[in-house]
Order: structure tokens, then sequence, then C-alpha cells
């Protein structure tokens, strides 16, 4: 146990030592919807969307640009290039299972999520007003189960890309469909029906995310041909996709 | 007992014969030699000494343990240093040895570790600045790291230059001269014969031959040149007469005696009768660079 808590510091370290993740991952969330929010139309009731704020509606989309950079851009390159380097292989020759580093990694970016999702909520909270998550301990639930599906996706982009090069090609691909799908691109207000399904459906899950921390919001993106499914629906589904994910990514991963 | 003992041992990738009934054993504070030119078998059998593959037939027992079945216990006294593999750019020296000092029941003194190793300036640089030969010297620090009773070294020496070359064999003595039985992997002559106690050949997944680095020369050696220059004029004859020289040549001022068994002693003793003094007296005995023509019929590197 104790070399799992050394090999989770020493990977710690060096995702602190890596600018793009840090700032991407952790930081980029909070700081782009504060952004947003200092357009005056972006913070202000909004006849358009029922007298809400884009900001409050907006929230848990800035959560998910966090999480797939985190999960499906920077754990599957991280993991290649171990492989590729030959960091895994050099592991394997010590009485410590190379399968220690992938937790590790794991561990870390889960914290590193942790921290970004908690400076997202809390400065939308203390400089937009935007309320703390109604149902919290939901809302925790669905930030897990959702970036574990994002995460084991990232490991099985790790475990079927031959390469460093690979690897981060492949992510981008499911990066941008995340991204797609949890109204980065497009609010999701703006998409037609099936589109804003998609996302109900789509790791890590937007719908759940806006559900449990804006309820009364969570309606906006429901029309009455199509309305999203039950909350219990959409994390099962989640933990579906982290599930089958996670023991495809265990079967195919290969560690040299 | 032998350290390593290595039986019988076949290995295919797909219709690639890698090993082909490799045989041989380590003695206890050895440096043992496996030579031969690239894809001749060499890191496939390594690779199963330490637990990374596992053989197709033959057995292999490693500190009386069998490496795929006692895996965990073997990684605990195998150190092992890897063709190829690297380290994360960004982790710093101090970190690496001490993560992997971390794995091992009975880590070595790590900052002893560094200073043997001409690390201890470097401590806090990360992996991805430093030389080639820095790199390789944390390579093999983390090999010892854990008090290894075996080291397997895997083309120690490859990309440095002459100067870490040398100072790499003469810490690998060092490190033999503390206990450690030594397995070390090269496709450099120079290497294996400043360096190893014994030395098996390998070509084409087999061993062609398995000797000290003097006696595999001895058994390439046919023949041996005495070549100098004699201070008076001296009939052919003399020499020719003498069972141990096969030939004569005449080369300028310089006589080249070609012969076998103790052929210098036979032509000085022939000399120092006649009062003739040997100028510029040179010996020119096979290498193993020559040993290695005649075991396998080609140069090593090609």
């Amino acid at each position: 146990m104790s070399k799992l808590v050394k090999t989770t510091i020493v990977e710690g370290k060096l995702f602190l030592r890596e600018p793009m993740s840090v700032g991407f991952g952790v930081l980029f969330p909070a700081g782009l919807l504060l952004l947003l929010g200092a357009i005056p139309a972006l913070r202000e009731p909004s006849p358009d969307f029922d007298g809400a704020r884009f900001v409050e509606f907006w929230a848990p989309t800035a959560l998910v640009i966090g999480m797939a950079i985190l999960g499906v851009q920077h754990i599957p390159t991280v993991l290649a290039t171990y492989r590729e380097q030959g960091v895994l292989r050099r592991l394997s020759t010590t009485p410590v299972h190379p399968a220690q580093v992938l937790v590790a990694q794991l561990i870390v970016v889960m914290l590193a999520m942790l921290v970004g999702t908690a400076l997202l909520v809390g400065s939308a909270w203390l400089v937009l007003d935007v309320p703390l998550p109604d149902q919290p301990l939901l809302f925790l639930a669905a930030f897990l189960v959702g970036f574990g599906a994002v995460l084991a996706l990232g490991l099985l982009v790790a475990a079927v890309a031959p390469n460093a090069r690979a690897a981060t090609g492949f992510g981008t691909v499911v990066f941008m469909l995340i991204m797609f799908a949890g109204g980065v691109y497009l609010p999701r207000f703006l998409m037609p029906d099936f589109l804003v399904r998609l996302g109900d459906y789509t790791p890590p899950g937007v719908q759940a995310l806006l559900e449990t921390w804006s309820g009364d919001l969570a309606a906006l993106s429901t029309v009455e041909s199509s309305a999203a499914p039950p909350l219990a629906l959409q994390l099962g589904i989640m933990a579906l996709v982290a599930v089958v994910a996670s023991t495809a990514a265990a079967r195919l991963f290969r560690w040299e | 007992m032998p350290i390593i003992e290595v039986t019988n041992l076949h290995k295919r990738y797909g219709d690639v014969v890698a090993v082909d009934d490799v045989s041989f054993a380590v003695e206890e504070g050895e440096i043992f030699g496996i030579l031969g030119p690239n894809g001749a078998g060499k890191t496939t059998t390594v690779e199963s000494i330490v637990g990374l593959r596992t053989p197709d037939r033959g057995t292999i027992s490693v500190l009386g343990m069998d490496p795929q079945r006692e895996r965990t216990e073997l990684r605990e006294r195998v150190g092992v240093q890897l063709q190829e593999s690297r380290l994360p750019d960004k982790l710093r020296v101090w970190e690496a040895l001490d993560l992997y000092g971390s794995y091992y029941r009975r880590p070595a003194d790590r900052q002893k570790l560094l200073e043997v190793l001409g690390l201890a300036d470097k401590r806090n640089a990360p992996y991805r600045k430093l030389s080639g030969g820095q790199k390789q010297r944390l390579s093999i620090a983390l090999a010892l790291v854990g008090s290894p009773k075996v080291a397997v070294l895997d083309e120690l020496t490859t990309g440095l230059d002459p100067q870490a070359r040398r100072d790499t064999w003469d810490l690998i003595e060092q490190v033999r001269d503390r206990g450690v039985t030594i397995l070390l992997v090269t496709h450099f002559m120079d290497e294996a014969e400043r360096l190893c106690d014994r030395l098996a050949i390998i070509d084409s997944g087999r061993i062609a031959a398995l000797d000290t680095p003097a006696g595999l020369v001895a058994k390439a050696e046919q023949e041996q040149r005495v070549r100098f220059r004699p201070s008076a004029p001296l009939d052919d004859r003399l020499l020719t007469d003498l069972p141990e020289v096969s030939s004569v040549q005449h080369s300028g001022h310089q006589l080249v005696v070609t012969g076998t068994g103790n052929l210098l002693h036979a032509v000085t003793s022939v000399l120092a009768r006649n009062q003739i003094v040997a100028q510029d007296l040179r010996v020119e005995q096979a290498n193993l660079d020559d040993a290695f023509v005649r075991l396998t019929g080609r140069p090593l590197e090609q």
C-alpha cells in the first residue's frame, strides 16, 4: 500500500509539472466560465432562457471541458508515452506491477478534477451568484460516475493505441464527441432535440450534472416532444459505460 | 550451485526461432557475458531469465527460483537494466531512485549509490536534461537500488562516448567486487573482452562457443605471427627448420614468421643462439574479433 502512496505522490508531482494539463484541465473550466460571466448579456437573466441566466445553464458544460481534457487527452497520452518509452516495461522488472502506475495516474487525475470542480463551483457561486448544487450528494455521484466513464474511455484509447501519437489522435476524436455532446461548441438549448438527448447518454452526462446542480434549469433542455430520461437511468448508463470500457481496456491493455 | 542455470531454452515468435536450445550456467560472483550480433537471441534469452518472457521449452533457475512461478520474489533479488527503457521526462534523479527504492524490501543506500555513480550533483535534475551517459548511470543505479544478488545489464554502453564507456566498465567491476553476480549482454567485442570472466557467443539463437575470453581466442587461434627486424642477416632455414614455424616472409627489412604453438620462444631461442637481436619485435595474436569470425563464420559488426 505504501508503494502505491509513493507512486501516487510521484505521479502527482509529475502532473503538476505539466502546465498544459494543470492549466486546461484544472484551471481553465473555472476561468472560462468567469470570462463568459464578464459579458453582461450572459450573466443577466434573459427572456431567451425563460428568465434564467446563461452562465448558470452553461456551468456544467465548463466541467465537461475539464473532464474531457484530463480523461481522454491527458490520460491516454501519458499512458501511451509510458508504454512507448519502456517505463511500464521497466516497472515490470521490479517487484511492483506496472498497473500500479495506472492506478496512481487515475487517482491523481480524479483528485485534480475534484479540485477543478471545487474551483468552478466555488468561483461561480462567489463571483457569478450561481447557486451551489441543489442536491450535493447526487451532484457528487453524477461527477464520480460521469468522470469515471470518461476515464474508462481514456483507458480504452490508451489500451488500443499503438503509440503515443495515435493515442493523442484517437483521444482527440473522443474528445470532440464529448465536447460536442456536452454543449461546448453549441449551447445545448440551441441544439435539435435528438442531439440534446445525445448529451444525456454521452459521458460524463452533462444533463445529470445540470439536474443535480440547478434542477429548475434542467427543464430548459427538455422539450415537450422529448423529455430527459430519469436521473437514475442517466447515472446507470454512465456507470455501465465506465464498467464496459474499463473492462475492455483491461483486456486489451498492452504493457509493452 | 550456479546462480543462474539455463537448460535447453527454446523460444519462437511465430515462425521465427529466436532462441534454439541454449544452455549455460553462471557462477556466483562472475561477470558472465552474452555476446552476439543484433537479432541473435541475446535479449530474448535474458528476458526469459528475468521472467519477462515465457520460454516455449527448457528450464531456467535463478537463485534457485523459477522466474515465472516465483516472479515477485525473483524481482526482489535480481536488478535489471533494460535496453531502450526510459523514465518520465520530468522525473528527477533523486525521485526516481527514491521511488524505485521503495519497491524493494531492502533498498540500498540511495545517497551512496548516487555518489558511487557520479550523479550526486545531478540529484535534482529532470531525466530529460541528463546526458546519455548520465541516463545510463541512473539506469544502472535503478538496477542496483534493491540491493540485488544478481544484476542483468542489457547493452550497457550503447550510445556512450569512449570515456563514459570506460567509466561504466570500471563501475561494473566495482559492483562485482561488492559480490553481485553480473549477466552482461553486449554486441561489443572490446566490452566483452575487458569485463567478462566467461562469455557465451550466441549466433542465430544458438550458443556457438562458451569459454573465457582468452580461451575463446585460443580456440580460434590457429596461427600467430612474429614480426621483427634482425640485427644481422640470417638464413631463413634456421627458422623454417623449427617445427613451430610454418612460413617465413620478408617484408622490407622485416621478417614475418608464421607458426603455431610456442612460436615466440622457439624463434627467440634460435636468434639468441646465433647472436642475433630481434629489433622492433612484435607478436601479432588473434583477438576476440578473429575468434568470433572463426566460430560463427562472419564478423560481428556488419
